[in-house]
């Protein structure tokens, strides 16, 4: 059984597409199998809503009178990378406020910053801007204070060079302090385990070897329309693998795009982690066009299936040496509670599952109702076979 | 029967060198546990109890406690979860040393139980949306 993206997009005009979530379709193969299934179900939904550093925003202002070539500006007290053009600028989700004392009184709270910054913007708040200038012949101006409002300026859209990490550490601390990480605050002597992804719901396991998932793919992004734009950086498609295709690290990443100004900031959420930083909380909801069996298969990953390495926050990750502690299912993360070398140790999501599983129901309300239709990428994501590999720094230090 | 009930106490300055928690524990029969006290430099004091006893006993605790002067608040009016804000990540939960914040398997969404709450305000700190408030009156 062959369908091809054509196909499915023509049911979905006519309102007549099947669709499933990811964590539905699992149980609609156990009931009919594989082959009923594949000649059913159009389509699976997936959805992930977590903390994803490696986002941030363009943003063309439209020239001020006279006209002026930002060199160096901040919105809100956020700094804004200016070394674009004139009046281009890029908001990085991870700045923090200028005058933030960042880990100065450990650990810091990093109120607001970059994230927030953009959550605002797609809210319509009015933002401050303090823009500087050396002055040219043709942008004489070198100082501009003003105010305005998304609707106030010409562009804006999301690129986000890393978003939607295939899968993740789960941090432990196995020090004797407190420490406290992106992944959250990690109690001494592995008093904890924190993880970080949708697990069954997640938008590149459900399609491990890219098959579907690729350049140009439109996708569920911060509320809006969004599109792949390329591989994420730190993509790493030749990671290790288990019999069920998934990849035992990282693995997969991709680079997204979208209008902001058709995003809602329900799905776009800044974010201020403990004694790390700040962050932007992204919604990503990725259709899987169900094409064949082999797609099918793919799509009714459960959490058991997904292996998860458990790193060691308070050394191993700093230092890079590497090493696991162990290997842990997704199912007995999710259960509270797992044992690691004899001992209990009660488990905590960073990403929000309920949001994953509502971004996944949003696009299939989207998708049924004609609203949305799914695309043939343009080219595909470097895959297992590419040489493509994620390694630390290989430069010279000194 | 017993019952339990955390309550906040704010004594003022007068108060605070009384035996106050003694007499709840010889007039009333009432069981107590300290989960949080504090005193400012003024004096003013905040003493955060779990108390246990006959329901009886534990009415006439609090009609005793504010007949001598020392403001009473159940803590569970206290904390105040943003339902616009949340999005049910389970980074509260991690914190919390009483399990108040609790996640809900399998659907994944965090539960909140204000009486368990012992306003430590741990959640409040680390609360990446600033979803959570805790307020003493």
């Amino acid at each position: 059984m062959q369908k091809t993206i054509e196909e499915i997009n023509k049911k979905i005009k006519q309102g007549r597409a099947v669709v499933c979530t990811a964590e539905e379709i699992i149980d609609v193969v156990k009931e009919s199998g594989l082959k009923n299934a594949v000649k059913k179900v159009d389509v699976v939904t997936t959805g992930t809503f977590g903390p994803m550093c490696s986002s941030g925003a363009f943003l063309n202002l439209g020239h001020t009178k006279p006209k002026m070539k930002i060199s160096k500006a901040s919105l809100n007290g956020v700094e804004v990378f200016c070394g674009v053009a004139a009046a281009d600028l890029y908001i990085g989700a991870t700045q923090i406020s200028q005058d933030d004392p960042a880990n100065a009184i450990y650990p810091g709270s990093f109120k607001y910053g970059g994230g927030h910054l953009i959550e605002d913007l797609v809210a319509k708040k009015t933002i401050k801007i303090r823009a500087f200038s050396y002055g040219t012949d043709e942008y004489p101006r070198k100082e501009f204070f003003g105010k305005f409002t998304i609707d106030d300026i010409n562009d804006t859209f999301l690129f986000n060079p890393r978003n939607c990490y295939q899968n993740y550490n789960v941090a432990v601390n196995l020090g004797k302090e407190k420490i406290y990480t992106y992944l959250g605050v990690l109690k001494p002597r592995m008093g904890n385990a924190n993880y970080c992804s949708a697990g069954q719901l997640s938008p590149l396991l459900n399609d491990p070897e890219y098959r579907t998932i690729g350049i140009g793919t439109r996708i569920f992004l911060g509320g809006g329309i969004g599109y792949v734009a390329w591989n994420g950086t730190q993509h790493d498609p030749s990671a290790p693998r288990n019999e069920k295709n998934v990849p035992r690290s990282g693995a997969g990443t991709i680079a997204v795009i979208g209008d902001l100004k058709q995003m809602k900031p329900a799905w776009l959420r800044g974010t201020s982690i403990v004694g790390y930083g700040v962050s932007l909380t992204v919604g990503i909801g990725i259709p899987i066009p169900i094409l064949d069996e082999d797609i099918l298969k793919y799509t009714c990953i459960t959490d058991k299936d997904i292996v998860a390495p458990v790193i060691d926050y308070s050394s191993d990750y700093p230092q890079a040496t590497g090493r696991i502690v162990t290997e842990i299912d997704y199912a007995s993360l999710k259960s509270g509670l797992i044992t690691i070398k004899k001992k209990k140790v009660p488990t905590f999501p960073i990403s929000s599952y309920p949001k994953a599983l509502e971004i996944a129901n949003i696009l299939k309300s989207w998708i049924k109702k004609g609203g949305f239709f799914l695309t043939n990428p343009v080219a595909p994501l470097p895959g297992k076979e590419s040489d493509i590999k994620f390694h630390p720094f290989k430069g010279k230090y000194k | 029967m017993d019952f339990s009930k955390r309550i906040v106490l704010h004594y003022p300055p007068s108060l605070t060198e009384k035996p106050i928690v003694y007499q709840l524990v010889k007039k009333y029969d009432i069981m107590f546990n300290i989960l949080r006290a504090r005193f400012s430099v003024e004096g003013e004091g905040m003493l955060l109890l779990e108390l246990t006893g006959r329901k009886g006993n534990l009415a006439k605790s609090l009609k005793y406690l504010k007949e001598i002067g020392v403001k009473t608040e159940f803590v569970s009016q206290d904390i105040v979860r943003l339902e616009r804000k949340c999005v049910h990540c389970g980074i509260c939960s991690m914190v919390c040393p009483t399990a108040a914040f609790s996640i809900n398997v399998p659907e994944m969404t965090v539960k909140l139980e204000p009486s368990r709450c012992i306003g430590c305000e741990e959640c409040v700190k680390v609360c990446p949306y600033d979803a959570i408030k805790v307020f003493f009156l």
